[in-house]
């Protein structure tokens, strides 16, 4: 039901084509998401569009999953965005770049949603 | 109405012929003026007991562009090395061989200098240097423009079609509003493209069918018909290679039989710190500037300047990219490329020059042995190829070194046997004087870049009020024995001042005014403009990664503009 | 009406050849443009009004003036403000940037501390022997993609610079050039590519340096197996790499996020630098946001360093301890002024956190996440489409952005120019 990744983040066309429309629900789409091969997919029991929780030891989301062919087994991609970024790793090792990809964590099914931008957001007001 | 007095002042303007003369400079609404009414606005100088000499002149130094960014960007610690803070009214400043843009302006105004030209520019990357232009406060600036292994100049001359070849010219200074004709190895640029090098003047340039000499004397002849205010300013074949001095003098008879459009120079060949080395190899490397002096002791078509070498930090940067890999390979240092499409090559690579090192040594004295031995003063421009031969705030140092054999003994005490036996230096005993100085830093560079007429590097009436004011009284300095005096005195002018307005005061700077852009618009035949631009349209529809729409140097990259027209008579 | 030669102010490519109509002053067609580049200029919804956060935690719709009014207050009063972005915006707004910076003493740094930053880094150690992109069309007949995607991230790269295109040397294009890609996963780009090299995740910098040891003869030293490739594909690279007449190396966040961040790029740029012992070979990093290359060529030639830390009057400059993240995670900002860019949505939680608890103003024609947690919003006209400016392409290449479009908004060098005004002592050099 678990499944350990290494987890990568990174850019795609469909995150830059929403770029300055994060507000939209083709945003959430392009982002709100996580990609694996399919023997990933086949460890946790699920198919493409259920949500998943994504976990680290900087934090957990709940994103859909999408299958890539081109994923090798471990390895997860979340598109670069907020949602990606409350499981990367804050240090930079001193050189101002935090670690972006190469995260280990886990997937594993859930019940709840993804949360959209603007509730993603209100956590930081909190 | 600004009116400012300069009284009783040991001017130095060599082309007026005034040497040492005690005068009253007399400035109004930013020129000089043969004579003012004393009203109480007037702002007296009382320069007696100084020197007073027209703003300094650099026609050679590289201050702006992209080559200049990646050394401030490849080398952090030389940012580090010249930090000022931001004061009332200065901008904070930064670096030692590559300033930011502010220390730039305020350092070479601090020094008296008020007209600086930066030496290499790709009209591709022209845009970019019009920017840091705008940043670099105070100075006057100009640039030269690359051509040398430009497809378009090589097809041109391919096809032994000079006017073409002039068209063309024309429209890249006025695409990059730049100044004159810059050449750097020739030919070297378009090998480099795949890795390789030219080998010599008469080497085949890979896949245009045409030699480093025929590029040059073909740039020369378009140069002469566009009656361009500079002539070609030619870094030559060979460059930092052991030998070199050979080429170098070849490259100088190559140019005998052309006749100049204009009261100057044919070829300006420069930093002979680089060029005008003997020997076959880094073993037995040897200077050869007596040879390279004893030609220009005999032809006057040929100016030169030093890229004086400068003991300590360098960053090396030029068009010359495969002389640049083999610097970086050779020293085992960073290494920053930067082809340019269809036009040159560049590199820019940080070293130091260390005493007894004793290539570095002799390098060293090639530099001073050319500014020596060559008898003519107008011949020889005071630089340092700011900063390949190291940078420009040390040309006090230079100064006091071509101005005292004393001081050249002493210097020469701390470097090695092999630089006695291997230069002429310790034999030479010429000592320059204060109006060779104020002809080296200021007159000749002005009467070079063709720039006398238009106002700079002397002090007579309609002239730009840019004046340098040094606190030393020639009277009592024996600038041979007191050199240190010397060097403190041209390292901190008393007075600089840049179109009527005083701008720096003992090292301090008062004001900061921004400075103009000197650029050339020739004129050519309707004919020969149609011929060139059916193939650059071609170029950019194939070739060029933008569109020719894209290409130019808007107007409004240069604020302040000073156009000088150029064409056929 | 068309506007010909229109360039692209979306990726660092700066595409210069769209044709764009105009219609009663709004853009209706793109010619030519990918689709991030047509979906900017035929444009989003934007910020109506400038905005200020109420009491009760809600943006609030005000004038420019009084926004512009409450910004500066809150930077005047502020001891370690952040002005942090500036990648999608002109150099003439990035340089107010550095000024306001100084005026301020404040920390200033771009979206390259997350993206090329470590490639900086890699550079003040090695060098970068580059080429301009036209060199590379004309004569690279090898192509590597490392780390990197350009069909997601630079959609029109490879038919305008790196591959489709014939070039001077090379009349048949594509069919000239080898494409190599080498990626921790399957991607588009490895897709079309003649060869691609699946490696490890986190292995770049050990499989460069098998790379770097094969190129410089030492073929004994690398073992059969490296990060899951095998000694043979290497061999068979190394082969290709040596043996092409010229070699363009691109490079991405793959390299720059991973394991080693700068020391993968010091190991690509050796790589390239040995290469040149044997062939010609150049390097380039694929930049992605149109202007992130600008802001690191203006904040070099005014304060000379690639990102300033300006708290002492002069220029300070130490990466990993005054970048943007590193600040953040200290919690040292106590103010921010976030310009053309989302740190919001791109950097790691725990520093949106402490960005979101202090005060934070925001200059950007879009809503996105910073506006969530932003002070005061201030919405600006769009660079390359509703106003002029410069732009630095990827390679370094200035370009003049144009504008398309008539707009009400004033651009981010009015507001910064407004902003400055209002916290500079009277008869200050700005």
């Amino acid at each position: 039901m678990k499944c350990d990744v290494n987890i990568i983040t990174g850019r795609t066309i469909d995150q830059g084509a929403n770029i300055d429309s994060k507000l939209s629900s083709d945003y959430f789409n392009a982002c709100a998401r996580c990609e694996i091969g399919a023997e990933d997919l086949k460890t946790l029991g699920l198919s493409e569009g259920s949500h998943v929780k994504v976990s680290t030891r900087f934090g957990s989301v709940v994103v859909s999953l999408a299958l890539c062919d081109g994923n090798p087994e471990g390895v997860a991609f979340i598109p670069m965005g907020p949602w990606a970024n409350t499981v990367v790793n804050p240090d930079t090792h001193g050189c101002g770049m935090p670690g972006f990809k190469g995260i280990l964590g886990s997937l594993e099914p859930t019940d709840e949603k993804p949360l959209d931008l603007k509730a993603l957001m209100s956590l930081y007001r909190e | 109405m600004s009116e400012l007095l300069i009284k009783n002042g040991r001017v130095f303007d060599p082309i007026n012929s005034i040497n040492g003369d005690i005068m009253d400079i007399a400035i109004k609404n930013g020129k000089i003026v043969d004579d003012i009414p004393l009203s109480p606005d007037t702002k007296v100088i009382d320069a007696s007991s100084m020197i007073v000499m027209p703003g300094g002149v650099d026609a050679h130094s590289h201050i702006a562009g992209s080559k200049v960014n990646s050394g401030r960007i490849m080398c952090p610690n030389d940012g580090r090395s010249g930090i000022e803070k931001r004061t009332k009214i200065t901008r904070p400043c930064s670096g030692y061989t590559v300033p930011n843009t502010f220390a730039m302006g305020y350092r070479y105004a601090k020094l008296g200098y008020t007209t600086v030209f930066e030496a290499a520019i790709p009209i591709l990357h022209a845009r970019h240097t019009h920017e840091e232009f705008g940043d670099i406060p105070i100075i006057d600036k100009g640039g030269l423009v690359l051509f040398g292994s430009n497809w378009q100049v090589m097809e041109a001359v391919r096809e032994n079609d000079i006017e073409k070849l002039a068209a063309y010219v024309a429209w890249g200074l006025s695409a990059s509003r730049g100044y004159g004709v810059k050449i750097v190895n020739p030919g070297g640029g378009e090998a480099w493209g795949f890795g390789k090098n030219v080998s010599g003047l008469h080497d085949t340039v890979p896949n245009f069918d045409v030699t480093p000499a025929e590029i040059i004397t073909g740039l020369a002849k378009a140069n002469e018909m566009l009656h361009l205010p500079h002539s070609i300013h030619l870094h030559c074949n060979l460059l930092g290679k052991p030998g070199n001095y050979k080429t170098t003098i070849e490259t100088m008879k190559l140019l005998e039989h052309i006749k100049p459009s204009m009261d100057r120079q044919v070829v300006h060949i420069t930093h002979l710190t680089f060029n005008a080395w003997g020997g076959t190899n880094w073993g037995d490397f040897e200077s050869k500037a007596d040879a390279v002096a004893d030609y220009l002791n005999q032809h006057d078509h040929v100016t030169v300047d030093m890229g004086q070498l400068i003991f300590g930090n360098a960053t090396t940067m030029t068009a010359d990219g495969p002389m640049q890999y083999a610097n970086a390979r050779l020293l085992a240092t960073k290494w920053t490329n930067g082809d340019v499409e269809l036009e040159d090559a560049s590199g820019v690579v940080p070293l130091s020059y260390i005493r007894k090192m004793y290539i570095h040594d002799i390098m060293w004295a090639v530099g001073l042995e050319v500014a020596l031995l060559t008898k003519n003063p107008w011949q020889v421009l005071l630089t340092t190829d700011h900063p390949n031969g190291g940078p420009f705030v040390n040309y006090p140092e230079v100064i006091a070194l071509l101005m005292s054999a004393r001081k050249r003994e002493e210097e020469m005490s701390k470097l090695s046997n092999k630089m006695r036996d291997r230069t002429t230096l310790s034999g030479i005993g010429r000592e320059l004087d204060w109006y060779d100085i104020a002809i080296k830093t200021r007159a000749s560079h002005a009467k070079i870049l063709g720039l006398t007429d238009h106002g700079k590097g002397h002090l007579g009436a309609y002239a730009d009020a840019d004046v340098t004011i040094y606190h030393i009284n020639p009277d009592q300095v024996d600038a041979g024995r007191e050199h240190a005096t010397v060097k403190k005195a041209f390292e901190k002018p008393a007075y600089t001042i840049k179109d009527g307005k005083v701008v720096a005061m003992n090292g301090e700077i008062t004001a900061t005014p921004e400075g103009r852009t000197f650029w050339v618009n020739a004129s050519v035949p309707e004919e020969d403009n149609t011929r060139l631009m059916k193939d650059l349209r071609l170029k950019f529809r194939k070739y060029y990664s933008i569109n020719l729409a894209n290409y130019m140097v808007q107007d409004s990259y240069v604020k302040h503009p000073v156009v000088i027209k150029a064409g056929g008579s | 009406m068309e506007i010909t030669d229109a360039i692209c102010s979306f990726c660092g490519s700066l595409c210069d050849d769209l044709t764009v109509k105009v219609e009663d002053n709004k853009i209706i067609d793109v010619k030519r443009a990918c689709r991030l580049g047509a979906s900017k200029m035929l444009g989003h919804e934007r910020i109506n009004s400038p905005m200020i956060r109420n009491e009760a935690g809600i943006l609030e719709e005000a004038s420019f003036d009084s926004a512009i009014d409450k910004a500066s207050q809150i930077l005047l009063h502020a001891k370690r403000p952040l002005l942090y972005g500036w990648a999608s915006t002109s150099c003439e707004a990035q340089s107010k940037g550095v000024l306001l910076g100084e005026i301020l003493g404040a920390v200033v740094d771009s979206t390259a501390s997350v993206c090329h930053g470590p490639t900086t880094l890699g550079v003040q150690e090695k060098g970068l022997p580059t080429a301009s992109l036209g060199q590379i069309k004309n004569r690279a007949d090898l192509i590597i993609f490392w780390g990197c995607n350009p069909i997601h991230a630079h959609p029109r790269h490879m038919s305008r610079y790196s591959g489709y295109l014939p070039g001077f040397f090379l009349d048949r294009g594509r069919q000239n050039r080898k494409f190599v890609t080498v990626d921790v996963r399957m991607t588009e780009t490895a897709a079309i590519s003649d060869e691609f090299l699946q490696i490890e995740q986190g292995s770049d910098y050990v499989v460069l340096s098998a790379l770097r040891a094969l190129v410089n003869g030492k073929d004994d030293l690398v073992p059969d197996v490296v990060c899951g490739v095998s000694k043979e594909d290497l061999v068979r690279l190394s082969g290709m790499m040596r043996s092409c007449r010229f070699g363009a190396f691109f490079f991405g966040m793959g390299l720059t996020q991973s394991k080693g961040r700068y020391k993968n790029i010091d190991c690509a740029l050796s790589l390239t630098n040995d290469l040149n012992t044997q062939t010609k070979f150049v390097i380039t990093p694929l930049r992605g946001h149109y202007n992130v290359t600008g802001f690191g060529q203006v904040c070099s030639w005014q304060t000379g360093f690639p990102a300033v830390d300006l708290s002492r009057g002069a220029p300070y400059y130490n990466p990993g301890e005054m970048s943007a993240n590193d600040l953040l995670m200290r919690d040292e900002v106590d103010a921010s002024l976030i310009v053309a860019s989302d740190p919001a949505a791109h950097f790691p939680s725990t520093s949106v956190r402490n960005l979101a608890k202090m005060p934070l103003i925001q200059i950007d024609p879009y809503a996105n996440a910073t506006t969530e947690i932003a002070d005061v919003v201030i919405p600006t006209a769009i660079v390359g489409v509703e106003t002029e400016g410069t732009a630095y392409r990827m390679d370094g290449l200035s370009l003049r952005l144009r504008k398309l479009v008539d707009s009400d908004y004033p651009s981010d060098e009015e507001i910064l120019d407004k902003i400055i005004k209002k916290v500079s002592r009277k008869g200050d050099v700005c």
